[in-house]
């Protein structure tokens, strides 16, 4: 079976250092990242709380500041296999692109995580002062 | 008071399923009795042959294109016309009983409305109705028909077939006696079953209202929608072994593939196994290695789930009788596509507009009162005429955001111009593969555009069927662009920017 793979970005009117220092923080992906109420950290694990009651444990694999890049994968045997991965790259001072990319077995869930990352990018840009153009879906 | 609306659906039901439509299989005498007291469509079509985009068209009055369901997985928005707001505002008590499915049920996060209601116990409101019941096909998730089932009978929770596998891949798993996808001998009482539950709070509902009140319900059958497992208590009612092959199904296996190979490539590819376009045909079924045996299995358990629902409705008619209400009371039956079941050596449905899924079974028993006198209607409608028609029953205008036009009463009404010709929309894309058709329906003829390929004409009185695809022909070269040109000129544009898939269904 071929992993479910699915891409997401929006440019935010933010400086990548200011919402990097939001996304690269994972203890609080529940700040931004809709359906989930609760998140803790301990070393590179990280458990998550869904709307739905379902808990999530995940290995940080990669969290690195200079790079801007937060990788990650669900450690559940219902993932055969998962990494995501955020981005967040400079286009200017003042605004950036952030990526959301997720491969995952099963498939349909890389439908279902992507689209709740998605979500997730919109309220970045609720979070941070308003885009400096649209972004196409 | 004013006229009370029951809109009544099934999922996944064709128009020859009913007995008052040509069905011998199911014994359907409560619709068979509207139909013969008021009007019966014989040629209903869908704008979207899949239930999200055809429910939300049925609930919003517009096409997929403008509400923005445009495959199944897309939510539609929450800001999307609703029906049931517009009867609310003029003083309708509404309620929806049965299944939704105007966002995507797949929803670990818990994102959308329609979950997040369900899981919580909560009975409203959403989109205009005041009260709310929810239900899908079997006893997962977080619907309220799942939490009745597993707090009062949780036994019974695994007895259903499970429609997904573990790879939450549509399943394949054959059951019954003949091994067919879908097909399961499920243990749970006939009182327990989505069914007669949808019947029970549908009933509860009303006779909370009072005597006075205007109501608009929306009582939705899940069934006879794939996995076939009703009670294994009423499978006895039809042996599979009686049950006729459909005439949509050439027996010999090489007129079949000929018949297929006339069409776009589409439909060759999905019957070979090349190519799965929908998810909900199961992904790993080929439907070249569907038995005869296996369409009599599955056409007979669809036959005893719509006769289940026959009786379902049955006991609600006479709960509405018994306050008093038949008189003043409007009965709509529909469904949101139909089912391939055999056709072609086909099961499930897709991007195929032919009848097995574009003709529905649809009936509108006026209510006496209104001195509608019964009639069968020949010329097409669509589902996206029913808003229109609510609203025309409770005496209010029709939402400008409707696109559909009141359903005639009889073939000689004048006919609205948008009303001309009749529209379906496939659009999907999923996991690398991409399909769109736009259908036009007038004059007697079907005519399907496909991207990228060549498309399919059929001449709806001489090829009953559809088994002969007119496309190339150059006798009918005229008719079909001049079908095309219509269609363009009236196919509404794509709600822009195109809302995101949010799950596989």
């Amino acid at each position: 079976m071929p992993l479910g793979s699915v891409r997401y970005e929006r440019v935010i009117a933010a400086s990548a250092d200011d919402v990097w220092a939001l996304i690269g923080r994972p203890e609080r992906l529940h700040d931004w990242f809709p359906g989930i109420t609760a998140c803790s950290v301990e070393g590179n694990r990280r458990e998550i709380t869904l709307q739905s009651g379902l808990s999530l444990p995940e290995e940080i694999t990669v969290l690195d500041d200079r790079l801007r890049r937060f990788q990650y994968r669900i450690d559940s045997p219902f993932f055969p296999y998962h990494r995501g991965t955020i981005d967040v790259i400079a286009l200017s001072d003042t605004s950036c692109a952030v990526m959301y990319a997720t491969d995952c077995d099963p498939r349909t869930m890389a439908l279902v995580i992507g689209a709740a990352a998605a979500a997730g990018l919109d309220r970045l840009t609720e979070i941070f002062p308003t885009p400096i153009f649209p972004t196409p879906e | 008071m004013g006229r009370r609306i029951l809109f009544i659906t099934s999922d996944q039901q064709r128009y020859d399923t009913l007995g008052c439509n040509g069905g011998t299989l199911a014994r359907t005498p409560t619709l068979d009795r509207l139909a013969a007291e008021g009007l019966r469509y014989e040629r209903a079509i869908p704008q979207s042959v899949v239930c999200m985009p055809s429910r939300s068209t049925m609930l919003t009055g517009q096409y997929p294109s403008t509400h923005g369901v445009w495959m199944n997985g897309v939510a539609l928005p929450d800001d999307a016309p609703s029906v049931a707001d517009d009867l609310h505002a003029a003083g309708y008590r509404t309620g929806l009983i049965g299944k939704p499915h105007f966002e995507p049920f797949m929803d670990p996060f818990m994102r959308f409305a329609q979950n997040r209601l369900s899981r919580d116990g909560l009975n409203g409101t959403y989109r205009g109705f005041e009260h709310l019941e929810f239900a899908t096909h079997g006893a997962r998730g977080p619907l309220h028909y799942a939490d009745w089932l597993l707090r009062e009978h949780p036994e019974a929770a695994g007895w259903f077939y499970p429609v997904l596998d573990g790879a939450l891949e549509v399943n394949a798993m054959g059951g019954g006696d003949t091994g067919a996808p879908q097909v399961w001998a499920n243990q749970v009482p006939r009182e327990w079953y989505h069914t007669d539950w949808v019947a029970d709070r549908t009933i509860s509902w009303l006779d909370s209202l009072d005597t006075d009140d205007d109501w608009f319900c929306w009582m939705s059958f899940p069934d006879p929608h794939h996995p076939w497992d009703p009670p294994a208590s009423e499978v006895g009612r039809i042996d599979w072994r009686d049950v006729p092959l459909p005439a949509g199904y050439p027996t010999d296996a090489e007129t079949r593939e000929r018949i297929l190979d006339a069409k776009p490539r589409h439909w060759g590819a999905w019957y070979r196994g090349e190519v799965v376009s929908n998810y909900e045909a199961p992904l790993d079924w080929v439907p070249a290695t569907l038995t005869p045996d296996q369409i009599r299995e599955v056409n007979a358990l669809n036959a005893v789930e719509v006769e289940l629902i026959d009786e379902a409705i049955a006991r609600v008619l006479t709960a509405i009788e018994a306050r008093g209400w038949s008189e003043d009371v409007d009965i709509i039956f529909t469904t949101d596509h139909g089912e391939l079941q055999g056709d072609f050596g086909l099961l499930f449905k897709g991007p195929y507009h032919v009848d097995g899924l574009m003709r529905l079974p649809l009936i509108w028993r006026p209510a006496p009162s209104a001195n509608i006198a019964p009639q069968v209607i020949e010329r097409p409608v669509g589902l996206i005429d029913l808003v229109p028609t609510f609203t025309a029953i409770a005496g209010i205008d029709t939402p400008e955001t409707a696109e559909g036009a009141v359903l005639p009463v009889k073939d000689t009404d004048p006919v609205a111009p948008c009303q001309e010709r009749v529209l379906t929309e496939w659009d999907s894309v999923l996991f690398g593969v991409e399909v769109h058709l736009r259908t036009i329906t007038r004059d007697g003829w079907v005519c399907t555009w496909v991207d990228g390929d060549h498309g399919e004409l059929y001449h709806l009185a001489d090829d009953p069927l559809q088994q002969h695809n007119r496309w190339d022909d150059p006798a009918l070269a005229s008719v079909r662009d001049d079908l095309l040109a219509d269609l363009w000129d009236h196919q509404p544009a794509m709600v822009s920017p195109l809302p995101r898939v949010q799950a596989p269904v």
